[in-house]
């Protein structure tokens, strides 16, 4: 079972809910795993401290084209989805766009010619983190200057196990990587907040998960700051409202020194249980 | 020398298109034949890759130097190696005519 933590607004709390959901669950001793899909900036394990089990490097496949054995005959260009091939016959150029190739190796198979080899390229890792017996965090991390975090995101959803409940902590935005992310979930959590650019990017996501087709429901966080303007939204919508997280002066102390709430404050540790048991509610329905 | 301007229509009396790589059409000027043939950008539909796309296009027509109001970061390098010089024209709002005059003026 894979439940995203997302929101279309950066801030809004993904890291919160995830982190102290993931805490409750692996003290009450149930199997649970956390992954941090935010690659281009993963930050889970500013909160939740574990040893190091494994790291894996992720790797890209880029062509190699031998340009005394390419006839310019233009197959591999042809084969190629992404334009990341350019070739110009006339003054026997051709040239492979790194950042463009996406390593499905339509070329090499295209290529009759032998011209065609394949280099490695890293992209990223894969940290894995013992937390206790029960739990562990998986943290996906993209090397600098990688064009796009979307192939480790899902090197690294593909870690997670059928039989562990897995949380998903979603990069924010409503782009590639968010997809990437939650097309791979069997629930979306969408975390957001009483303002109206909290209510915008809320509009995003929900227009985003109905088009993908998901089932999600909503944590309203920092709630008493603002007006109605999310509940009449999730009212008419007839969007499920998971919990409220307050406006506490507390959370934030707490999460500017890189503590959990559910561990300092009875009251949120008692919070996020709830919030559990709600969203088991509507995965049940 | 043929020169291309991005054009955001088929006539000179269209607009210079600001991009380069999902611009509309390319006004292709022979400056041999004092002529100019406008031809729609394939490139301009892809998901990824318009830039390189539209490289491919362009320079196979012969093409050795492009008018446009930007070039993105992936085109900026292929063009440098492939020696087609790049011209920003600083003008936005300006229309493949003016552009072609100016170009004769000089």
């Amino acid at each position: 079972m894979k439940i995203a933590i997302a929101s279309g607004k950066g801030g809004t709390g993904k890291t919160l809910v995830s982190t102290n959901l993931f805490n409750v669950i692996s003290r009450q001793g149930q199997k649970v795993r956390l992954i941090d899909c935010d690659a281009e900036e993963p930050n889970v394990c500013e909160f939740i401290r574990g040893n190091v089990e494994e790291e894996t490097l992720t790797m890209t496949h880029i062509p190699v084209i031998d340009s005394h054995k390419c006839t310019f005959c233009g197959n591999c260009q042809e084969y190629c989805s992404y334009n990341a091939i350019i070739m110009l016959p006339t003054i026997k150029t051709i040239r492979v766009i790194e950042d463009l190739c996406h390593d499905c190796g339509a070329c090499v198979y295209a290529c009759q010619y032998d011209a065609i080899t394949e280099k490695e390229k890293v992209t990223g890792s894969i940290t894995q983190y013992s937390i206790s017996a029960n739990a562990d965090v998986l943290e996906s991390q993209t090397e600098i200057g990688i064009y796009s975090p979307v192939p480790i995101i899902g090197q690294t959803i593909n870690m997670a196990e059928a039989d562990t409940l897995t949380f998903l902590d979603s990069p924010p935005g409503t782009s590639c990587p968010f997809i990437a992310t939650v097309e791979r979930a069997d629930y979306v959590v969408l975390v957001t907040e009483p303002t109206p650019f909290g209510l915008n990017d809320l509009k995003l996501s929900v227009e985003t998960l109905r088009k993908l087709k998901k089932e999600f429901g909503v944590v309203i966080n920092r709630y008493g700051i603002g007006k109605e303007l999310i509940e009449d939204y999730l009212n008419k919508e007839e969007i499920a409202v998971l919990g409220h997280i307050p406006f506490d002066k507390r959370i934030a102390e707490t999460y500017a020194k890189g503590d959990l709430i559910t561990d300092k404050y009875l009251q949120y540790s008692e919070l996020f249980k709830k919030l559990h048991q709600n969203i088991t509610k509507q995965l049940q329905r | 020398m043929k020169i291309a301007i991005t054009a955001t229509g088929h006539t000179i009396k269209s607009k210079m298109d600001n991009r380069f790589g999902r611009c509309s059409f390319f006004a292709i000027y022979d400056t041999e034949r004092k002529q100019t043939e406008f031809l729609s950008n394939p490139g301009q539909a892809s998901n990824e890759g318009a830039g390189p796309a539209s490289v491919q296009f362009i320079v196979s027509q012969g093409v050795t130097r492009i008018i446009s109001g930007e070039f993105g970061g992936k085109v900026k390098d292929i063009l440098s190696g492939l020696n087609i010089q790049m011209i920003i024209h600083g003008k936005t709002n300006i229309t493949i005519e003016e552009i072609l005059n100016q170009i004769s003026q000089n």
